[in-house]
């Protein structure tokens, strides 16, 4: 049985004071496999907080359906909970109880009480390397530290399916590395992990990834397996008559770089040694040049039809 | 059910622990009520003529029980406006998404600030006798009932409307609407008795008018019936079904799925 399941989701914000209604979610359809960590990449304002909200039980969906290991999240949303370990974005940490009275309130909102209660508090202060910390308000914690008592709360009842949402937000990058690192040990527990992420790099962490744009699904699988769609390698080059440089290119090497400003970007297998050539074709009209394995946001941009960062600003 | 226990224990002990640990808000709930009861009992104490007050009534005293009122009602403001940006970037987006039922989320969080406004009430209450003003025992009872009540009672309805508003800034302009005219209009500043018949009839409507009688025939035994105060068992009714139908309704938008 999937943990995760998904089907034909659609999600419309009514309008309100001058902002017009607004599709957020137009008919997706995924499955996350139990035992999975699956990533939900896209741009901000793409859907994907949207569809984490949904399957967090916050707000039912407009159309469609979304069920947790069989259990419907939309008819019985209080069926489905027990089953759900959230993390939001913002803090959901009162910052004036302390690190442990966080953990106890946490705890009992999911039935647990007594000395089973805190038991499992201390258990999970160890292994979130809170202990020293435990009698410190929450307000006082660093970003990083507060991430991991936010985690060890959400973690507290012992949950099938994990979401989170921005997970690296605000985190450095030793404090990022850390929380994929015990994201993939609760995966070997046997958790289901599905995190929603606007940063395209950690989309390769996951075992599979959907991408999200206006609403739409337009990427599914395993980031290798995506990446290996674009024909071999991306080489990006900079130029100050870009659109010049681009038809001279598509003349003289039968390839249709695509411009974006003064950046034109082409896709050539065994790029290494196509360069020289290039270099050489157009002495001193190329600024710099770069040769990349196509990341998720050559992906994105294979299949949205836009650049990554373009969509960014556009939301 | 043993869930919905937790959920209710839970968030009402962290009402009181948030409480303890704020001083600010302490002093925010308290301060201001206890300043207009000095400033505005002096500055008026000529001015309001309180019926039936031949027997050496001064405004001050008269006053009193209206101040323990606005303690209350000040009380339930701060800690329901919290609301409003808790549930889409804080603790309560947690309380959310957890299987506890709503109407136990609703209830903790109401019974935990309306202990808090008790707890205000009663601090300015201890010291009635100051101000010349010493009920019996039962003027004790009645008086800590009618608080807990009030408390009750208000601070529902600010749940309500934190719940339903996505502004503090429109939470503001509710209280300056609407929550303070329901505290002016309940006999706190002047006594029902002497005003215009519209005026009686509205002050009559008005669920807070109960607790400030409540209070007034606790502190002014032998007043409060001639300024037109209603009788205590009226009174205590009136606020029971209050706090009853606010919390009720807090319950109830809190369980609407949006």
């Amino acid at each position: 049985m999937n943990a995760v399941e998904v089907e034909g989701l659609v999600h419309d914000y009514p309008a309100r004071r001058g902002t017009p209604a607004r599709r957020a979610l137009d008919g997706v359809s995924l499955a996350v496999a139990a035992g999975e960590v699956f990533g939900l990449l896209g741009p901000n304002g793409g859907g994907k907080s949207t569809l984490f909200r949904i399957l967090s039980t916050c707000f039912p969906p407009t159309a469609g359906r979304a069920s947790v290991f069989g259990r419907d999240l939309i008819a019985d949303p209080a069926a489905a909970r027990p089953l759900l370990g959230v993390v939001f974005q913002s803090p959901s940490l009162d910052a004036r109880l302390t690190v442990r009275e966080n953990l106890l309130h946490g705890g009992r909102l999911y039935g647990l009480s007594g000395a089973a209660l805190r038991a499992r508090a201390a258990e999970m202060l160890e292994r979130y390397r809170l202990r020293e910390r435990t009698d410190d308000l929450a307000g006082a914690l660093s970003g990083g530290l507060r991430r991991r008592v936010e985690l060890a709360k959400s973690l507290l009842h012992r949950p099938r399916v994990i979401l989170l949402d921005e997970p690296s937000a605000g985190l450095d990058p030793a404090a990022r590395q850390d929380l994929w690192e015990h994201l993939l040990e609760l995966r070997r527990e046997g958790a289901s992990i599905l995190a929603a992420t606007h940063l395209m790099d950690e989309g390769d962490r996951c075992g599979r990834v959907a991408i999200l744009d206006r609403g739409r699904v337009v990427a599914l699988g395993a980031p290798a397996a995506l990446r290996a769609e674009i024909g071999g390698d991306v080489i990006t080059v900079e130029s100050d008559d870009a659109a010049a440089l681009a038809a001279e290119i598509e003349r003289r090497f039968a390839l249709r770089p695509a411009v974006y400003g003064r950046i034109l970007r082409l896709e050539k297998a065994a790029g290494h040694a196509f360069i020289p050539a290039l270099v050489e074709a157009f002495p001193g009209r190329i600024k710099t040049v770069s040769l990349a394995r196509p990341s998720l946001e050559d992906v994105f941009l294979h299949r949205a039809g836009r650049r990554f960062s373009d969509a960014e600003e556009a939301a | 059910m043993r869930l919905a226990w937790l959920t209710a224990a839970t968030l009402w002990r962290r009402e009181l622990t948030r409480f303890a640990r704020d001083r600010a808000r302490v002093i925010g709930a308290l301060a201001p009520p206890i300043v207009f009861w000095f400033l505005i009992g002096s500055g008026l104490g000529d001015a309001v003529r309180v019926p039936g007050a031949a027997g050496g009534l001064t405004y001050l005293q008269y006053f009193y029980a209206g101040t323990l009122e606005l303690i209350v009602l000040f009380t339930s403001v701060f800690s329901t406006i919290s609301i409003i940006e808790d549930r889409r970037e804080g603790f309560l987006q947690a309380v959310l998404v957890a299987p506890a039922p709503r109407l136990a989320v609703a209830a903790g969080k109401v019974l935990g600030a309306a202990t808090v406004g008790l707890l205000q009430g009663l601090s300015f209450l201890v010291f009635a006798p100051a101000a010349g003003l010493h009920p019996g025992a039962e003027g004790w009872a009645l008086a800590a009932l009618a608080l807990t009540l009030s408390s009750i009672g208000l601070t529902g309805l600010g749940f309500c409307i934190a719940w339903l508003l996505d502004s503090t800034q429109g939470f503001h302009a509710v209280m300056n609407l609407f929550l303070i005219p329901m505290w002016m209009l309940s006999g706190a500043l002047f006594p029902a008795a002497g005003a215009p018949g519209w005026l009686k009839t509205v002050i009559a409507l008005n669920p807070v008018s109960y607790g400030v009688s409540a209070l007034q025939r606790a502190l002014l035994p032998a007043h409060a019936a001639a300024s037109g105060a209603a009788a205590a068992p009226l009174s205590l009714a009136v606020l029971a079904a209050f706090a009853a139908a606010a919390l009720a309704a807090a319950g109830a938008v809190a369980s609407r799925r949006d």
